[in-house]
């Protein structure tokens, strides 16, 4: 079997050529603030909360990896359901805060999440000036809820 | 022109003319090399600084440098570290002195320029191992050592290549050296036909002249005293500041300064077919010149953004078992060539 001829130098040559070509192609660059580009729909761009779906359970705060997101919570009794029963307890959420800072986007808390309270939403134009700042309390979280795009229907 | 003829006016003017090409040449070569090569990587560069394409980047970075603290670390050789840059600048800029830009505009016409400018820009890696050996630093040590056995190993092949075109122009003044480039060889139908060195047998001299003068340069595929992978930045570890943007800047003058030598030796320098001699030389000749050198120069960035790094070991190989003989060959062929003819 003829053993494939090789000239010394070809490899070399040949990245030459490439590099030249692609000097004379545009560049497939986005200027950003100019232009936008438009994330997938499903993007994690960051983490909404639904306030009425959480049951204080903490499945979130205690799976993430970062330990960024605070969670304060306190049982409120509720009257019976019907009457002459027993009364209830209800948890309710005081506090509840994602420190973008820290979050390195791994999902596990909108997973584990057993109530769909926390949804990704594909916006990220949501930088600070302060560390501080990229601490985002239960109303900032919730207002990313409107950017949720619907989910996917359910496969038949 | 009277009032040019007088000695301080010529001599001022010089430098002046001197201290603007290497300059501004140098920041051009930067934004080039910026732009160039982040074509070449499917991006665009620089593109805010300035308005338009971004074409103050250099200024830029320049003034940046110059406000940030001139640091020497404790354990440093203060005055040699401190003198280093301008070793490095001052060596880069004495090359352009005998570069002729047109047949009467070269600082000095020396009798040995080929050989002074080879001189003076091997005193480059003085600075170089002055820096690395002051900083009292591991890797500016290693990278100055590496630097210095760099430029051992290929001022040979450099040396030897420039013999063969001193054989064939019959003389060592770079003015010389042109003007033998540009007598006419053949004469076909009353037109007469001059082609540089590079087109008359110096062809293996003009490789061996640029593989080794990028490896002068220590630039890519030959930047191993920078390597910075391995040696963080090499000599320029520790230089901060105002001494840092003279290394930058001997750096691009001096790609400037050895594209300048290589296309006076082997691209005809300030000469082109079709050009008449006397004041239309004088007033083509520094263009024609720059556009040679800008070949020459994107040439280098070229190579620069396509080739990886070499290893210590094969640089070394390169240069003693290839370049060197390959350049004895090159002065042999040569000089058989011009005894014959």
């Amino acid at each position: 079997m003829a053993k494939e001829i090789r000239f010394p130098f070809l490899g070399l040559v040949k990245g030459m050529g490439l590099t030249l070509r692609t000097m004379f192609k545009k560049a497939p660059v986005t200027m950003y603030p100019q232009e936008q580009e438009i994330p997938v729909p499903r993007a994690r761009g960051v983490i909404s909360l639904d306030v009425d779906n959480c049951t204080v359970c903490m499945l979130c705060a205690r799976e993430c990896p970062d330990w960024c997101i605070y969670i304060e919570g306190h049982k409120e009794e509720q009257p019976p359901s019907k009457p002459g029963g027993r009364p209830r307890a209800r948890a309710t959420l005081d506090r509840f805060d994602i420190d973008y800072s820290l979050c390195m986007y791994c999902g596990i808390c909108v997973e584990v999440c057993p109530f769909d309270a926390l949804h990704w939403s594909p916006e990220y134009e949501y930088s600070e000036e302060k560390v501080s700042l990229m601490l985002h309390d239960k109303e900032r979280l919730t207002e990313w809820l409107a950017t949720v795009p619907e989910p996917p229907s359910v496969e038949s | 022109m009277e009032i040019f003829e007088g000695y301080w006016i010529q001599l001022i003017l010089k430098v002046v003319a001197v201290l603007g090409v290497v300059l501004v040449g140098a920041l051009a070569v930067i934004y080039a090399e910026l732009k160039i090569g982040s074509h070449m990587q499917s991006r665009i560069g620089p593109y805010y600084a300035g308005g338009r394409w971004g074409w103050a980047q250099p200024l830029a970075d320049g003034l940046k440098f110059l406000q940030k603290e001139d640091l020497a670390p404790n354990t440093a050789d203060r005055t040699v570290y401190g003198y280093a840059p301008y070793v490095v600048l001052m060596a880069t800029i004495g090359t352009f002195v005998v570069i002729p830009f047109g047949p009467d505009l070269v600082g000095a016409d020396l009798d040995v320029g080929a050989f002074y400018v080879l001189a003076i820009s091997s005193l480059s890696v003085l600075g170089v191992l002055m820096a690395g050996w002051a900083s009292g630093n591991k890797y500016s040590l290693i990278g100055g050592l590496r630097a210095a056995a760099q430029l051992i190993a290929y001022e040979l092949p450099l040396v030897l290549a420039v013999v063969a075109v001193v054989i064939q122009a019959g003389t060592m003044s770079l003015t010389g050296i042109v003007e033998a480039q540009a007598e006419a060889i053949w004469t076909i139908g009353g037109v007469e036909i001059a082609l540089p060195y590079v087109f008359t047998g110096q062809i293996l001299g003009f490789a061996i002249f640029m593989i080794a003068a990028v490896a002068e340069l220590s630039r890519i595929p030959f930047d191993m005293p920078i390597a910075e992978s391995e040696l963080t930045m090499g000599y320029l570890t520790e230089y901060s500041g105002i001494r840092f943007t003279m290394f930058f800047l001997g750096e691009y003058a001096s790609m400037i300064g050895l594209s300048a030598i290589a296309a006076t030796l082997y691209l005809g320098g300030y000469s082109a077919p079709g050009v008449p001699d006397g004041v239309v030389s004088n007033l083509a000749g520094p263009g024609i010149l720059l556009l040679k050198i800008a070949l020459l120069v994107f040439v280098i960035i070229w190579i620069r953004w396509t080739w990886p790094r070499l290893r210590e070991d094969q640089l070394q190989t390169l240069a003693w078992t290839w370049l060197i003989p390959l350049a004895l060959l090159n002065v042999a062929i040569v000089s058989i060539f011009k005894v014959v003819f």
